[in-house]
């Protein structure tokens, strides 16, 4: 196999404002968020990071993704670093969250144009890609209205098109079918198994039980910032299913408190 | 129903005082803005009366009546009495403003005249010639006026001001049209700046921009150019509008009548220090707009900064002219508001404009700087 993502002791500490401090319930005015990850992904593969609300997955792709900077720590992905060579990473990553979001006085038509050419693909390409991917979602009938007048789901397809229009090696998704109706969903969720037959790599974040059973190839067990337990789903599950691990991890972290 | 009201009137107070920005801006800013703007109309005002009283204007008298000599000799230690015949050619170097003077002319034998008893035949007449747009002149004037006013007036005084309709012109609109230009163009870029950077951040739409692999200055750099060249439009827009409709505005027929008539060197000076002024608000407004947390907040954090653009805006009104001190065109915001006042003036130096055009564009290339790292600083596109 061969790997596409080394994560090697990533690091990220906040530092809490008073607001922040006030809704965290703490007098910390520091808190660390991610504490000396490591992990491989291998190219081809849907690895999964599941872990509660606040566990660090969501900073953990943001550091992924070049957004944030770590404190400490390194990601090499497809042989560039996300700390040394942040442009690089973005042009070889396609990136989604639900915080996202797409201008909405613009159409599909425009904006698939307009991010295809920050990413530098070339006009044929472009327009055969458009033309793919837009029958692929049934964006084609609304390619030329406005995001705003779009369906919440029309709008969630259209993001995740827009963040494939370099057609990237690694796709990295967080939290991919919140907010979701079931349909597109279960669009979203056909596509990143398509796209995995296709060799992509996918890393995702998700608190969903079943998402992981149903897509993920491997795990990573992400609680209060650690990485408790990495490894092939079957591994880690050792005959359980993996929302019985995870809660029995959950409790040796939490010694018993839940 | 009053314990409701009563709740509803705490909660509003909670909501604002529980908000310094917005106590800052509504309460404490009014207060300051007016005392800070009238303290500087107050002094500037105080400037214009000293630097009129501190320069030497030359009164020029013709037929100098021995009744009166004492009283000229000793109007005002700024003023110089000569005894001389005013002629056709001293009255055109005064309306070519080449001799800073006030020309008194007496009828002969104004005192004999006087004492014999004046007949509606035979009214003395006092000519006054002076020009409006020198300021000491229209000084010394006004005191020569108010001292034949005084007199008793059994004679006429004509005043008769030799500034051509150009001049005249010109002084009015070096005084008005720089601050309504600037206004113009801050609104323009007030308009759309706060929606274009901190919109994207309160619409979430600058993460999608950040995760390409677009450089951050390449960001920072359209962000600007985009905003200046939208603004531009805008500004060009109500120029248009205010040069034609001003002189009507004003009663003063059309614009050629208020000598509204500028080479295309003095057009193409105006347009490069526009575009000047305008990048430098497209930069500034950017910079605070990438600091704020939505367009609101950025709406607020720009106003203080308009008011203090505005107030530079209303400075050439208590000036004579535009400065010959160079330093002074590195200021940003107030150099254009300089060249304007001489493009207007018809004063314009190339050398001023070259050094606006220069400090601004390096003001510009500093600003694409700091918001690069303002791109790149996760704690200010993605605080909350």
């Amino acid at each position: 196999m061969e790997e596409i993502l080394k994560v090697d002791g990533l690091s990220k500490t906040f530092t809490l404002s008073r607001k922040q401090q006030k809704i965290e319930r703490t007098t910390a005015k520091r808190k660390v968020a991610v504490d000396n990850l490591s992990f491989s992904a291998y190219r081809g593969e849907i690895f999964g990071l599941l872990g509660p609300n606040g566990a660090g997955k969501t900073t953990t792709l943001r550091m992924l993704s070049t957004l944030i900077r770590p404190d400490s720590g390194d990601a090499v992905l497809d042989g560039c670093s996300v700390v040394n060579q942040p442009a690089e990473v973005r042009g070889k990553i396609g990136f989604l969250t639900s915080e996202l979001k797409l201008e909405d006085f613009f159409t599909p038509n425009y904006l698939f144009d307009f991010f295809s050419e920050l990413h530098g693909v070339d006009e044929e390409v472009r327009n055969q890609r458009k033309k793919e991917m837009f029958g692929r979602f049934g964006i084609d009938q609304f390619a030329e209205v406005k995001v705003a007048n779009l369906s919440t789901g029309m709008k969630q397809k259209l993001s995740l098109v827009i963040s494939l229009v370099h057609d990237p090696e690694v796709v990295i998704f967080d939290e991919p079918t919140n907010g979701l109706d079931v349909l597109t969903a279960r669009t979203v969720t056909d596509y990143l198994q398509e796209l995995r037959s296709q060799g992509k790599t996918i890393i995702l974040s998700t608190h969903i039980f079943s998402l992981v059973e149903r897509l993920c190839d491997r795990v990573g067990i992400i609680i209060d910032g650690r990485l408790t337990a990495c490894g092939p789903l079957t591994e880690i599950c050792n005959g359980l299913s993996i929302e019985d691990r995870f809660f029995e991890m959950y409790k040796e972290v939490k010694g018993g408190e839940e | 129903m009053k314990s409701n009201t009563l709740t509803i009137i705490k909660k509003e107070f909670a909501r604002f005082f529980g908000d310094r920005q917005l106590l800052f801006t509504t309460v404490i800013m009014p207060g300051l803005l007016i005392y800070i703007i009238y303290s500087l109309m107050g002094t500037g005002i105080q400037n214009m009366i000293n630097e009129g009283a501190n320069e030497v204007v030359a009164l020029q008298v013709e037929n100098m009546p021995a009744s009166l000599a004492p009283v000229l000799g000793s109007l005002d230690s700024s003023v110089v009495v000569t005894e001389k015949a005013v002629t056709d050619d001293d009255i055109k170097q005064l309306e070519d403003k080449e001799i800073n003077a006030v020309l008194l002319r007496f009828p002969e034998g104004f005192d004999n005249l006087m004492a014999g008893g004046i007949s509606n035949d035979s009214v003395p007449a006092v000519e006054i010639y002076y020009n409006s747009t020198n300021n000491a002149a229209a000084r010394v004037n006004m005191i020569l006026s108010t001292m034949f006013n005084n007199y008793g007036r059994p004679f006429t005084v004509s005043e008769l001001d030799q500034a051509s309709d150009e001049s005249i012109g010109a002084m009015i609109w070096s005084k008005i049209l720089p601050m309504l230009i600037i206004m113009m163009l801050f609104s323009g870029v007030m308009a759309i700046a706060p929606s274009s950077i901190a919109g994207e951040k309160e619409r979430g739409t600058i993460a999608t921009l950040l995760v390409t692999p677009m450089r951050r200055n390449e960001l920072a750099l359209g962000k600007i150019i985009s905003l200046s060249g939208i603004a531009l439009l805008s500004g060009i827009s109500s120029f248009i509008g205010i040069a034609l409709s001003l002189p009507k505005m004003v009663g003063m027929g059309d614009a050629a009548d208020l000598g509204f008539h500028y080479t295309t060197s003095d057009y193409f000076a105006l347009l490069l220090v526009i575009f000047a002024s305008v990048l430098i608000m497209a930069s500034a407004v950017s910079l605070l707009s990438a600091l704020a947390k939505d367009v609101k907040n950025a709406g607020t954090m720009v106003t203080p900064f308009m008011l203090v653009v505005m107030l530079a805006g209303l400075l050439p009104m208590f000036q004579n002219g535009a400065s010959d001190n160079m330093l002074v065109y590195l200021i940003p915001f107030y150099n254009s508001i300089e060249v304007m006042t001489a493009v207007f003036g018809h004063e314009m130096q190339w050398a001023t404009v070259f050094v606006t055009l220069v400090s601004d564009v390096v003001y510009t290339g500093i600003a694409v700087w700091g918001l690069t790292r303002m791109f790149n600083s996760e704690k200010v596109m993605f605080s909350r």
